[in-house]
């Protein structure tokens, strides 16, 4: 066996992929292998590091450095320079942003420092394709410990001790969920892993799927131990191809190895896994509806009761849980309830995983200890907003959730604290916003997802959420009255008690919430018919000061829909009604004559 | 790798495995353990610096001392290659000159062992950007 002096670790993530990091991987393999370094360089993919903003990242140990946005032809030099002569590519490293030093090693980068990464906890760290990387992080050691040493009771208690709440958004104790499965009796119980990620900006669960799919497999093993099913399924969206891909690798691996099949460790367990394919219908991520889309019924939700527990995929009690929850599973087996209810706030245990978006430096995936506050995720491991711009909301829980404002900034992090905040954790996406973004649009923009996502099946969300939409519209193109904020309200109640799953229950949350924290903006939209950010066109006039103007023509000459006049060397004008708004006036003129009010 | 059929086994499995990974285990924490830098440049590598290198990661395995050993650059000694700088946790660097398997050994028993200092050392006699 060769014996590595070094490992370079490539993100094989969806984010870097995208930028050539597999051409990458096989550039550095090639060049490694041209310098006879094959025995001594050993070059792998593994899963995200979380900080796609930067990516390609690509990280060397044991000297652990940190390379950001690392192209295919920066292969050659990191080989010469870096593995060769031990010189690190300068030019690669991560600027710290506040004093522009070169960062070398990802420790001391803000982005890492304040995190704790449970459930991503081999993510960027080992081969995801490799079983064998993942045992020997202590990978299938909680599944051995469950079958051999603890009774299916025993590991429910630990569950329900260790505080794991459903990190798809519910929040309901993971512990209590399991318990009630194994109770209901029935010949056949199914496990079901919720892998149909839908909220825009959202990338928690493929990149646990696609960095170390071997700790939702194994911790699928164990609710099947404990509520006594021999089946799981694992309901994926088709739209994820690298996830379903390292998933199917880890599913063969596990089978070979026998830590999936008959007899699973000589105990007599038997457990597969097979995957269902999503079309990426958000209301499948609700699980009455994932269940129906799984047995090739059209993917609409139904009334719980009865509960998937009790009767679920083919009427046989189901035990439905998101890919965080599960991933988490073997870390608490691992090393105890006690140590994961030590972290995180008193009804909120452990870590969670959020997906950084929006007008925010530092894009990519986080996880940290419930209980930080927003203004450490935004500001110290975000690294802040971008461009300098101010802060202005950040969209928790995506459009099942609500928007939480500078006054939130101090609140710890944790299900119940976003919930009284008029938001919710939802599975993780963080929507950040600055001074630019209308709230108003804003709202709008997640209705619009809504309208179009709505399965149909109730009228309060297939009709009342139409509504909601054409309001919110109405308003953005400035011909909204004081009445139309009521009736958004209004609405927003009747089908947030009346609809019938949860997309429509949490549909009008976005349009409450903006009402709420962002009185003032509605109402300048429908009474002075002002967008303060400039976001509503509809609601700019766009103006020529004829103190500062030339005459030099250059607005008219470049208006699309001419709807400047004016002489050469005279003042010009804008014509209103002809005016579509599209700025390049205002991006002409080199007298800065034109503005906005 | 056939079928693991007990806890036993699986253990096994992960304590053979567990030595390709040490290396990646080892660098979160580079603060904690020895760290050794072999000066691996044109002349470094002339008077054998790779030999010395491979033994330094070879015997800190086999000695069961937690350390990590790098390659770096040209130090500048190269009249007293292969040149080793070693970091003891919390201790300040120190540069080691004219160091073959043998002078490794010592270093390994006497230095990263005990704390002594063995014959060969090499006084800083420059200032870093950093300290300026």
């Amino acid at each position: 066996m060769a014996k590595y002096k070094m490992h370079v670790l490539v993100c094989g993530g969806t984010g870097c992929h995208a930028s050539e990091s597999d051409t990458l991987l096989e550039n550095l393999k090639t060049i490694v292998a041209d310098k006879g370094l094959d025995n001594e360089v050993q070059v792998i993919a593994t899963g995200c590091f979380g900080f796609c903003e930067k990516g390609p990242i690509v990280k060397i140990m044991p000297d652990n450095t940190f390379y950001t946005q690392v192209s295919p032809a920066d292969a050659r030099e990191i080989v010469e320079e870096h593995l060769i002569k031990g010189r690190k590519v300068n030019r690669l490293l991560y600027v710290d942003p506040e004093n522009k030093e070169h960062i070398s090693d990802s420790k001391h980068m803000g982005f890492y420092k304040k995190q704790l990464r449970i459930a991503l906890r081999n993510c960027g760290f080992i081969d995801p394709e490799n079983i064998d990387e993942y045992i020997s992080r202590d990978g299938y050691e909680a599944l051995a410990k469950c079958l051999t040493e603890m009774t299916p009771q025993q590991v429910i208690e630990e569950m329900k001790k260790s505080g794991l709440r459903g990190r798809g958004g519910g929040g309901f104790s993971t512990g209590l969920k399991w318990e009630i499965t194994s109770k209901s009796v029935s010949d056949v119980k199914y496990v079901v892993c919720n892998a149909d990620e839908g909220d825009p900006g959202a990338f928690m669960d493929r990149s646990i799927l696609e960095g170390d799919p071997h700790s939702v497999i194994e911790a699928m093993a164990i609710c099947g131990y404990c509520i006594g099913a021999s089946y799981g399924l694992v309901y994926i969206r088709a739209e994820y191809p690298l996830a379903i891909d390292r998933l199917k690798t880890a599913i063969n691996q596990a089978r070979e190895y026998g830590l999936l099949g008959q007899d699973i460790l000589g105990t007599g367990f038997a457990f597969d896994i097979e995957l269902r394919y999503g079309a990426g219908a958000f209301v499948c991520g609700e699980e009455t509806a994932l269940i129906h889309s799984m047995e090739g019924l059209r993917g609409e939700p139904t009334v719980k009761p009865p509960f998937p527990s009790v009767s679920g995929y083919y009427e046989k009690p189901t035990n439905v849980n998101n890919v965080e929850t599960f991933a988490n599973v073997p870390v608490i087996i691992n090393k105890g309830a006690d140590w994961f209810a030590g972290i995180g706030t008193e009804k909120s245990k452990g870590t969670k995983v959020f997906a950084l978006a929006g007008k925010i430096n530092n894009v990519g995936l986080i996880e940290v200890p419930m209980g930080t506050t927003l203004r450490e995720v935004i500001y110290e491991i975000g690294g802040g907003i971008k461009d300098g711009k101010k802060f202005k909301a950040v969209q928790t829980g995506g459009p099942s959730g609500g928007c939480l404002t500078e006054k939130h900034l101090d609140t710890p992090i944790d299900y119940d604290n976003l919930l009284a905040s008029g938001s919710m954790m939802g599975s993780g996406g963080m929507i950040v916003m600055d001074e630019d973004d209308c709230m108003v649009s804003m709202a709008k923009f997640y209705l619009d997802f809504t309208v179009e996502e709505s399965c149909g099946k109730c009228s309060p969300c297939r009709i009342g959420n139409k509504r909601l939409y054409e309001i919110l519209d109405k308003i953005t193109q400035g011909k909204g009255t004081r009445d139309d904020i009521d009736s958004l309200r209004n609405l927003s109640y009747v089908i947030k008690d009346t609809a019938l799953c949860g997309l429509g229950q949490t549909s009008p949350n976005p349009v409450l919430s903006t009402i709420d924290n962002f009185w003032d903006e509605y109402i300048e939209h429908v009474t002075d018919k002002k967008c303060r950010s400039g976001q509503c066109k509809a609601l700019l006039q766009y103006f020529i000061d004829p103190e500062n103007c030339v005459g030099c023509t250059a607005c008219a000459r470049n208006c699309p829909v001419n709807a400047i006049s004016g002489e050469r060397k005279g003042i010009h004008v804008i014509d209103q009604a002809t005016c579509i708004k599209c700025g390049a006036c205002l991006e002409k003129c080199k007298f800065n004559a034109v503005f906005i009010k | 790798m056939g079928q693991v059929k007990s806890l036993a086994d699986l253990r096994k499995i992960k304590e053979e495995l567990q030595g390709k990974m040490s290396l990646r285990e080892k660098s979160n924490n580079p603060e904690s353990l020895v760290q050794v830098k072999v000066a691996m440049a044109t002349c470094g590598i002339a008077s054998g610096a790779k030999q010395v290198m491979d033994f330094f990661i070879e015997e800190f395995d086999k000695r069961n001392i937690q350390a990590i050993v790098t390659q770096t650059g040209c130090m500048g000694y190269c009249f007293a290659e292969p040149t080793v700088e070693i970091t003891l946790p919390g201790k300040e660097p120190v540069v080691f000159g004219y160091v073959d398997t043998k002078k490794a050994d010592d270093i390994i028993e006497k230095y990263v062992k005990n704390g002594e200092l063995v014959e060969g050392i090499i006084p800083v006699n420059y200032e870093t950007i950093e300290k300026k």
